[in-house]
């Protein structure tokens, strides 16, 4: 490990540096994507607080699971099709 | 040189800041803070700055807005007071921690309650730990020459910590006298450009400021800012050189007045320094060996340098406009610290004076003296910590 000397001045470090780090771990509920209900609206894209939605050429695809916290708030965003959600929250270890 | 005017505190600060010319003040200028704000958003309004000037809504916000500012890569002031220093509390240690090297003025003032907005140190004392450099400052031109080289101590590579400038609130603040301001020219050349460190808005390399860091790191970058302080003792000494030869006016650690051959010491900070000396001067003339020790540098505070000038002294009278209940006044414990390690083993009083404002007459500098000098005669101590200018 670095001592004093050797550490960067008021902790500046590299940009994006949390994408290194598994904050995944600390969910309790698990969203699970039902991709026949999606209409690819990206709310959920939108309103996840982390970046746990990945989305490739303007579609998204499977959740990010190392950041993922379950906060769930994708789940209730999300609109749906015919009134079916496509994205539902599960306990996790069931 | 430059131009004598006769001006109050505020104005000598503000027209310090049109000199420095920074590129961003965030500020919330209503009281308690002073008009120091007010007269540079006029600057601003008139364009004899290039400031972006940023009105927020609190104290908080202000050092918030300095913070950001300042990371990303502006030269950086504010000024404040009181409860607006209390309310920014939280983000002086962030301004600190992050190594910005954002400059404020603080004009002292009381913390309520009850409510007082008058001259007193609590406020700059209360920010003690907060990390941030702390000069102090006598007079208007003191509070105008220290701003100004505050610039140059904070944003040197050994430093890059944040500096604040204290002058007493209205004895200094809204009082006027007599100054020489130094020509535009001078001040902009003396403080050269700004260079900053990891600028946010360099996005071709990006940063992130202020990390979660965690046990196993956290101390060390405490030990960085420590180390930080303990070099900008002499980079103060070094700026004051160089201030002197554009300035004329020299500056050390602190002020030491008739204290070589000294017996007494009275130790005090600011405006009550000024009257201090007279009442010194009467003693000396009636062959009372009493002098003055008036500290510049609070933080980083110069312990061997400061009880080095005050080896000779028997008893000291520490003057403190800042309470520390049911403790020593802040002031007196550096001087206690400072001449624990020096062996002289002086006597040493701590007097609590002008608290909200409350007038330091220069016969309450002689009943200090006389005290001082009959614990000299007698060798016998009344209290210790004890109030100079209150009612029983």
């Amino acid at each position: 490990m670095k001592g004093w000397r050797e550490l960067e001045i008021g902790a500046v470090t590299e940009a994006g540096s949390a994408d290194e780090y598994n904050t995944g771990s600390w969910r309790a509920f698990r969203p699970r994507w039902i991709e026949e209900n999606c209409i690819q609206c990206l709310f959920c894209w939108i309103y996840c607080p982390d970046s746990a939605i990945t989305v490739k050429d303007g579609k998204r695809g499977e959740f990010d699971y190392k950041h993922c916290k379950g906060c769930g708030i994708c789940a209730v965003e999300c609109p749906g099709k015919k009134g079916k959600k496509a994205i539902v929250m599960e306990e996790e270890g069931k | 040189m430059g131009k004598v005017l006769a001006v109050t505190g505020n104005q000598a600060i503000a027209e310090a800041m049109r000199q420095i010319n920074p590129d961003v003040c965030a500020a919330y200028p209503i009281t308690p803070s002073t008009e120091v704000m007010q007269r540079f958003a006029s600057f601003v309004a008139n364009g004899k700055v290039d400031t972006e000037l940023v009105t927020v809504e609190s104290e908080h916000s202000a050092m918030s807005a300095c913070i950001g500012a300042s990371a990303a890569g502006g030269r950086v002031m504010t000024a404040t007071s009181s409860q607006g220093l209390a309310l920014m509390w939280e983000m002086l240690h962030i301004a600190s921690g992050m190594r910005l090297p954002v400059v404020m003025t603080l004009v002292n003032r009381a913390l309520s309650a009850p409510i007082n907005i008058h001259g007193d140190h609590s406020d700059g004392m209360g920010a003690r730990d907060c990390g941030w450099i702390q000069l102090w400052s006598e007079n208007a031109q003191e509070a105008y020459d220290n701003l100004i080289q505050a610039i140059r101590i904070a944003e040197h590579d050994d430093v890059r910590l944040p500096a604040m400038v204290c002058l007493d609130g209205f004895i200094i603040s809204h009082s006027i006298e007599s100054m020489t301001f130094l020509p535009d020219e001078v001040v902009r050349d003396f403080i050269g450009e700004f260079r900053p460190k990891h600028p946010l808005l360099d996005v071709n390399n990006p940063v992130t400021y202020g990390p979660l860091v965690l046990p196993d790191y956290f101390m060390e970058f405490k030990r960085q800012q420590h180390e930080a302080m303990l070099k900008a003792k002499d980079v103060v000494l070094q700026v004051a050189e160089e201030f002197e030869k554009v300035s004329g006016r020299s500056y050390g650690l602190f002020e030491a007045y008739r204290l070589d051959d000294a017996e007494l010491a009275i130790v005090v900070l600011n405006s009550a320094a000024g009257t201090c000396k007279d009442v010194v001067d009467e003693y000396r003339d009636r062959g009372v060996k009493v002098g003055l020790l008036k500290p510049r540098l609070f933080r980083p505070f110069p312990y061997k340098e400061v009880a080095e000038a005050l080896s000779g002294a028997k008893v000291i009278g520490v003057l403190d406009r800042a309470e520390s209940f049911g403790g020593f006044g802040p002031m007196y414990m550096e001087i206690a610290s400072a001449m624990m390690s020096n062996g002289t083993n002086p006597v040493m009083i701590d007097k609590i004076y002008g608290l909200g404002g409350r007038d330091f007459m220069p016969e309450h500098a002689a009943q200090l003296i006389d005290e001082l000098k009959e614990i000299l005669d007698t060798g016998k101590v009344k209290l210790y910590k004890d109030y100079l200018g209150v009612r029983e």
